[in-house]
């Protein structure tokens, strides 16, 4: 218990997934104008997440290794990820219509992650077994949701400061987010158990 | 293109089996390099921190779990010429970092002083415990650990801080702790196999 | 278009970085030195070139509705022969970027060059297209790690600027990265609309 604990806190405050890791950078700057759209964004990531950990950790113990065919890892998880992203916007138009509407148009948008595949290849590299690669993905997609949702609600009141011409948009919020990431480094060498 | 079942199919098939085979061929080709990379790698290593020697320690590789540890230690003997052993490489760990577990290899001659040591891998903050792979080295004051010897000392070495008789980088003492800790940890899977060599 | 442009198109007026602002994660965490940056670059720069001409040989055999799949295979087995490639010439330099090189199939920039560029024009001009942007991406990455590199520590390329102690840590630490990179495209934009 004690040992799931420590992987959600790491993941969620200590290693965030953006601010330490610098995954899911584009989503992050992209779809962060709004805290609506921030916060459906990172639904629907921690979603598509946890679902992709489970399968490519699935194929990469019971196909990828026992027919030694590692090297075409990236080639398959990247497929797998693209199909499972499809799959779950058909599958949620039929069955859970209200769910569609909410997170529908940030799905396509998923495949491009890199937050997502960065996921699936670090459990893998860092040898975790299923339970905690799925806890692992799950903390980390809140810590994301959690860090655009943060980052969101500071940009909606940027919008309204005066900005000098040239740092108006990106760079700013580039600049905010390193203020957040700075921030973060006070979790850094929290240790638990 | 017009889009038809048939030709989506077929396309998307040719092209996935042209990659495999693609990825199949440059596989078979860069196998061996990898591997010998890999080996390259230990041996530049083991010769780097351990003194002379004349046999093949990477070949002669044995795994020593610590007492009271669950997890073994890569030990790799140095010997002379008659096959005497003259000092060992240990590959050990710390998970006392400040971020995820440091692995370092650590050079040991026979009355068990360290000779040396590389860090293999390690997540610490760049600028501050990242300075290990240095600090351990350099002369001043008392940062240098070569020639000590943690086996003769009672609990093994610890920073000046807490007591001990090394000089912690500055304002990364964890780190410090987690090198020492990965350090002791293999001087006593050397001693280990120094007794079971007798 | 003629080659000329093309090839300059991508360093400066579609700076994949300071203009179009696409892979920005490679861009932000693999640039704690210049040298880093720019083998990034370079990395990037081989795949995308590698895979611009494969799809505009390709391009009139792959029916449009299975384009963007075919496109993606096509990008991932590159990245999968340069991830193979490094490992047994490049050890080091594949253990220094590590999970960024597989992350390479993701980049935005890629599949962007295919969808825009190469399904539309031929092998040579997406030959140049590609080296273009790649040589831009490349340029924008080793200009942040020399600029993280420089203020972080007082050193580029490894060469000693200034005393290490005069440096300001937080430029090397993720924080830095986000900064730099937020003023060095705020610059970026002040010289390319007052020379417009």
């Amino acid at each position: 218990m004690l040992e799931y604990i420590s992987i959600i806190i790491t993941a969620i405050f200590v290693n965030n997934i953006v601010f330490a890791q610098f995954l899911g950078i584009c989503p992050f700057i992209g779809v962060s104008r709004k805290l609506s759209s921030a916060t459906g964004m990172g639904a629907a990531v921690t979603f598509v997440m946890v679902i992709a950990t489970a399968v490519t950790w699935l194929l990469q113990f019971y196909v990828l290794n026992p027919l030694g065919l590692q090297f075409m890892q990236t080639i398959v998880f990247i497929l797998v990820i693209a199909a499972l992203v499809q799959m779950l916007e058909i599958i949620l138009k039929k069955i859970a219509p209200v769910l569609y509407s909410a997170l529908g148009v940030f799905l396509p948008l998923i495949t491009t992650n890199c937050a997502v595949l960065g996921v699936a290849i670090l459990v893998v590299r860092n040898n975790l077994d299923l339970g905690q690669s799925l806890v692992y993905a799950f903390a980390t997609a809140i810590g994301f949701t959690m860090a655009i949702s943060i980052f969101a609600g500071i940009r909606e009141q940027l919008a309204w400061t005066a900005v000098p011409k040239a740092m108006r948009g990106v760079p700013i919020a580039l600049i905010c987010a390193g203020l957040l990431a700075m921030a973060f480094m006070g979790f850094s060498g929290i240790k638990i158990g | 293109m017009k889009s038809t079942l048939v030709n989506m199919v077929l396309s998307l098939g040719i092209i996935t089996v042209v990659a495999g085979a693609l990825l199949a061929w440059v596989f078979s080709m860069t196998e061996g390099p990898i591997k010998q990379a890999d080996l390259d790698k230990q041996i530049a290593a083991v010769s780097a921190v351990t003194p002379e020697f004349n046999n093949d320690p990477v070949a002669e590789a044995v795994d020593i779990t610590p007492e009271g540890e669950s997890t073994p230690l890569k030990v790799f003997p140095a010997r002379d010429a008659e096959g005497k052993l003259v000092g060992a490489a240990v590959e050990s760990y710390s998970s006392a970092g400040f971020s995820g577990d440091i692995k370092l290899i650590y050079g040991f001659d026979v009355e068990g002083n360290v000779t040396g040591y590389e860090v293999m891998s390690h997540a610490e903050t760049p600028g501050l415990g990242a300075k290990m792979g240095d600090w351990f080295k350099m002369s001043e004051g008392k940062r240098s650990v070569i020639g000590l010897n943690p086996s003769a000392t009672e609990g093994g070495l610890t920073v000046s801080k807490d007591g001990g008789q090394v000089d912690a980088i500055t304002a990364a003492t964890i780190t410090s702790r987690a090198f020492l800790d990965a350090l002791n940890r293999a001087s006593r899977a050397y001693s280990q196999l120094k007794s079971s060599e007798k | 278009m003629s080659k000329l442009k093309i090839l300059l198109n991508g360093i400066i007026a579609e700076n994949p970085t300071f203009v179009l602002m696409l892979g920005m994660c490679p861009t932000l965490g693999t640039t704690g030195s210049a040298v880093t940056g720019m083998s990034m670059g370079l990395a990037t720069m081989a795949v995308l070139i590698c895979s611009n001409v494969a799809i505009s040989l390709i391009k009139n055999l792959v029916p449009s509705k299975v384009r963007i799949p075919a496109y993606i295979v096509v990008i991932a087995t590159f990245v999968s022969v340069l991830q193979l490639v490094m490992q047994a010439y490049m050890p080091a330099l594949n253990e220094l970027l590590g999970i960024f090189i597989p992350l390479i199939v993701v980049n935005c920039i890629l599949l962007g060059r295919a969808e825009a560029f190469a399904s539309r024009n031929g092998v040579v001009d997406s030959c140049l297209d590609g080296i273009g942007i790649g040589f831009g991406f490349t340029l924008a990455l080793t200009i942040l790690g020399a600029v993280r590199e420089i203020l972080g520590t007082g050193r580029i390329f490894g060469a000693e600027i200034f005393p290490e102690t005069y440096g300001s840590l937080v430029f090397v630490l993720a924080p830095g990265a986000f900064i730099a990179l937020g003023l060095l495209i705020a610059l970026f934009t002040k010289i390319r609309t007052r020379s417009c």
